[in-house]
């Protein structure tokens, strides 16, 4: 019992205080044929030092030595300070802070967390936090939907090129509210939104439209004309961003006239690892008129009975312990501990930080695919501007160049015909300011003798 | 004072990047950013020092006694972290190739396999990424399964009403009307009530066991068949699983699915409000609709993510990639560090610590909500004679709790009991700390007696006094503006 503190007489002590011969007797009102729950299938326990040992063998397993994958998931450098300062047990292994005057640490973190986040897409108000990009797009398409108050529409305009795996979880998580989707084509040449096919719905009644930027293909939407359709035509207009991209490329909230109205996204590029894909964060900004269709929590400043200033969970009566079946969402436990590292990474990059990152992966991803194209029957897939992910053509298909360059312990990137059978020979790239040229040199030169093999 | 309030316009922690060259000629002229990012500006010792006095400002299980029932603040190994926090682990991409990914793969086929064992159910889905999304799982499986045969006319979920918030905000995520359940005077499910709600509009019930009064439900078996008779399906919210674990498998019960919740049972951090982890177990009925991706294993032994092709009826995606995965490694390594022999142990200390804390506070006067129930891992004090005689409520006691050095249980939940204290100690707690605790709660009620303004008035030692919820509410300031 590694974690059980009780001694025999412990034991002996609080069954005679109860006044029970065992502490079987204390599951008596359980019905005798239910009683058993005897493991067959676990395995016995192991110590600490034996698991440190077991983990760091499977990890190690799993190690590969340079990767241009994004796709959703990138890989930034995350300063020391920030896994240190996260890993304190006081914010590790508090709850949620129901208690405010013993949580005030976690509500300011949230309430500074908010700050930045609103500042940095230009919204009125952010919340804690969902689960993750995907989950947060669900979110934003629900809330789209009730607080439209123009429109009694449950229908929803989807860029379809989204990240293709938020594609289908909206999906699975909307379908049974009886919400439809209306995918939005893209053109094979540039890679972005088909307008044309766009401005077939003028006129219709949508609840909202959502793009992503930058989209699945690290390609630059005109998020000006979109957000002036979008709100031309009584919609909401829905941002899924990339956090890190805005260090260089314009808020959210200044998009076409009036600026998105509700902008999510995936804050993992924040401080946090790529990790098999979490935990992560969903963060979730709108403006101040529809804040109480948001679901999740949200802090506020408030003062003390003596004036002082202080931090207290707000507009609760969106949320389910308070109104149950009539909440925004079931959403109960977010992703805190991330928010704590995000909140903690922003704070020491600065504006000046943010902005050389995502200006060095703009820049890295232009260098690799200048380099790259050198080789012979390699070409950027698409005409449009990209952040700091593109794709690339190959003269064979991406699954066999990848298998190959993965052989020489490199993963070279996305395979897109994983997607999309037009898009066989096709791979997404991402480079971020991890890279340095030496590992885009290697990136090239592993590329161009996987495409020679036969 | 806010971390924006510390900085100075030209700080940032200079060593954590480069200094480049910044070339935004490819990008549409219009789209590039000529304003300020709004982020704070300070110096690396300014940030690590800040963060590091907010932290202090927090009640945590590492810090204190924490015995928030229904929210199982036990320990949180720091092994578990540790090892999920291996590079090769931290390192490794979401899409990188399944040959790149054994290790990985490894931990969470035998999580699966440990579950389905834990749980008595017949397969389960590690993907959901918290409680309240494993329960929209599990709700829409159930959904799922009544759409396969046609069965149309299923639109209503029955729901105790003592459940969590979570369980009748998840029925209507999933298109169903809530009808309640009434709970007898003895904290079971009123069974002649469940008959007149119970029929064929019925898709399923949900419930928790032991419920959230802190008893086991006696007539599990009979609620199950009078629910599968009418043709419904029979969820477990597994919020209280600690209580059974090693006991009970929910599976005998009859129970068709269930979510648990790692961040309870299986000892990961809460984080301060997360990330937790709700994976689904199913029963052989509602195994072909489990969310995706599952983990299987291949003859020649190698792992490989299942996906819709191998279940083509399941309900698919609900996150980007696999959850919360680190959440489940660190859940993996801490099923590693009990054993069979330490889960079945859970279950028996958790019993033994709130039976003992229910005795001894009996003993110091308190009342008990269901006196003639045995507790189970949590039990319910109410203080509706405290708050009439004394006009001291539960949230004061909550509030001086603090001054105390205990983080307070839960209060005013579940709201069918006046006045209430739901406890839940953990079986990871010292027979001292619950004495410490006792005592604590036996001076607050004499407090009560002789000076009632200093427990209303409480906490006094924390960093800030009561706060104003309206203020906060009425006057809404959500994000800080220099002024």
């Amino acid at each position: 019992m590694p974690f059980v503190p009780h001694t025999t007489q412990d034991e002996r002590i609080m069954l005679d205080a109860i006044g029970v011969e065992s502490i079987e007797a204390l599951f008596d009102e359980i019905p005798a044929d239910l009683r058993g729950g005897v493991l067959n299938n676990t395995p016995e326990a192991i110590s600490e030092m034996a698991l440190v040992r077991l983990m760091s063998e499977r990890a190690q397993r799993d190690e590969v030595s340079l990767s241009f994958l994004g796709a959703g998931a990138y890989q930034h450098h995350i300063p020391a300070a920030v896994w240190d300062l996260v890993s304190r047990g006081e914010f590790m292994t508090a709850y949620t802070p129901y208690q405010a005057e013993a949580s005030q640490g976690t509500l300011q973190l949230i309430y500074e967390f908010q700050t930045m986040m609103t500042r940095l897409t230009g919204m009125d108000v952010a919340n804690a936090s969902v689960y993750d990009g995907a989950s947060a797009l669900a979110e934003a398409i629900l809330m789209a939907v009730r607080a439209n108050r123009g429109s009694k529409s449950r229908r929803v305009l989807l860029a379809g090129n989204m990240h293709p795996n938020y594609l289908s979880a909206v999906h699975n998580i909307v379908r049974n509210q009886k919400i439809e989707l209306v995918t939005i084509p893209w053109l094979t040449d540039s890679g972005q939104l088909d307008h044309k096919a766009l401005a077939c719905h003028a006129g219709e009644d949508f609840a909202a439209l959502a793009i992503s930027y930058p989209n699945f293909l690290g390609g630059l939407e005109d998020v000006h004309a979109l957000t002036r359709f979008a709100h031309e035509n009584g919609q909401l207009m829905i941002g899924v961003v990339n956090p890190m991209a805005l260090g260089i490329l314009g808020a959210p909230g200044q998009w076409g006239d009036t600026g998105a109205d509700i902008v999510v996204g995936e804050g993992q590029p924040f401080g946090i690892p790529i990790a098999s894909g979490g935990p992560y964060l969903g963060y979730m900004c709108c403006k101040l008129a529809i804040v109480r269709q948001m679901p999740g929590r949200i802090i506020g400043m408030t003062e003390d009975t003596e004036g002082k200033t202080g931090f207290t969970l707000t507009l609760q009566a969106r949320e389910q312990h308070i109104r149950r079946g009539k909440a925004t969402s079931n959403i109960c436990t977010n992703q805190g501990l991330l928010v704590t590292a995000a909140t903690i990474y922003m704070s020491l990059m600065g504006d000046d930080g943010i902005r050389n990152i995502a200006a060095k992966c703009h820049l890295g991803v232009k260098k690799l695919l200048a380099e790259a194209t050198k080789i012979e029957g390699v070409s950027t897939r698409f005409s449009q501007a990209v952040f700091h992910e593109s794709v690339l053509e190959l003269p064979k298909p991406a699954s066999v160049v990848l298998a190959a360059m993965a052989m020489q312990g490199i993963l070279g990137g996305y395979d897109l015909g994983e997607v999309d059978s037009a898009l066989a020979n096709c791979m997404l790239t991402n480079v971020t300011e991890v890279k340095t040229d030496e590992d885009i040199e290697s990136f090239v030169r592993v590329l161009r003798s996987a495409l020679e093999l036969n | 004072m806010l971390i924006y309030e510390k900085g100075s316009e030209e700080r940032s922690a200079r060593a954590q990047y480069e200094t480049v060259e910044i070339n935004l000629d490819a990008l549409p002229a219009d789209q590039i950013r000529t304003d300020s990012l709004g982020l704070p500006a300070a110096s690396e010792l300014q940030v690590v020092r800040h963060f590091t006095n907010l932290s202090r400002k927090n009640f945590s299980i590492d810090g204190e006694f924490y015995p928030l029932g229904s929210c199982t603040m036990k320990y949180n190994p720091r092994g578990a972290h540790k090892v999920a926090s291996i590079p090769g682990f931290l390192n490794r991409h979401p899409m990188a190739p399944e040959q790149h990914s054994q290790g990985y793969l490894e931990c969470l086929f035998e999580l699966q396999e440990y579950l389905k064992d834990l749980t008595g159910m017949q397969r389960v889905s590690l993907t959901p990424m918290a409680g309240a999304q494993g329960e929209f799982a599990g709700v829409a499986m159930i959904r799922a399964y009544h759409d396969k045969r046609g069965d149309d006319a299923r639109t209503e979920i029955l729901i105790p009403n003592a459940a969590h918030g979570t369980n009748p905000a998840t029925a209507v995520m999933c298109g169903y009307t809530v009808r309640e359940v009434a709970v007898n005077k003895d904290g079971d499910v009123d069974i002649e009530a469940l008959k007149a709600e119970v029929g064929p509009q019925t898709a399923g019930l949900m419930m928790t066991n032991p419920s959230t009064c802190g008893v086991f439900e006696r007539k599990v078996k009979e609620i199950a068949a009078i629910v599968h008779e009418a043709g419904g399906l029979l969820y477990y919210d597994g919020a209280n699983l600690n209580a059974i674990l090693g006991k009970v498998k929910p599976g005998d019960m009859g129970f068709d699915v269930l979510h648990m919740n790692l961040h309870k049972t299986f000892a990961t951090p809460h984080g301060g409000g997360g990330p937790g982890s709700g994976p689904v177990g199913v029963g052989e009925r509602l195994a072909p609709f489990v969310p995706t991706p599952i983990v299987g294993q291949k003859e020649d032994g190698t792992f490989y993510w299942v996906g819709k092709n191998e279940i083509p009826d399941s309900i698919g995606n609900l996150s980007a990639f696999m959850g919360n995965a680190g959440i489940l490694i660190r859940a993996y390594a801490y099923a590693r560090l009990l054993g069979r022999g330490g889960m079945h142990r859970v279950g028996e200390y958790a019993t033994l610590n709130a039976n003992y804390m229910a005795k001894e506070l009996s003993r110091a006067g308190f009342t008990l909500a269901y006196p003639e129930r045995r507790a189970t891992h949590e039990f319910i004090v109410t203080l509706s004679k405290e708050a009439k005689e004394l006009g001291v409520n539960a949230m004061d006691f909550a509030k001086r709790l603090l001054d105390y050095g205990y983080h307070a249980p839960t209060t005013y939940f579940p709201l069918l009991v006046p006045e209430c204290l739901l406890i839940e100690p953990t079986e990871t707690e010292s027979r001292e700390e619950m004495d410490g605790f006792i005592a604590a709660m036996t001076s607050i009620l004499e407090e009560a007696r002789t000076t009632p303004e200093v427990v209303k008035n409480a906490p006094f030692t924390m960093p800030v006094k009561r706060l104003d919820d309206v203020k906060a509410a009425r006057e809404l300031n959500l994000a800080w503006r220099p002024s």
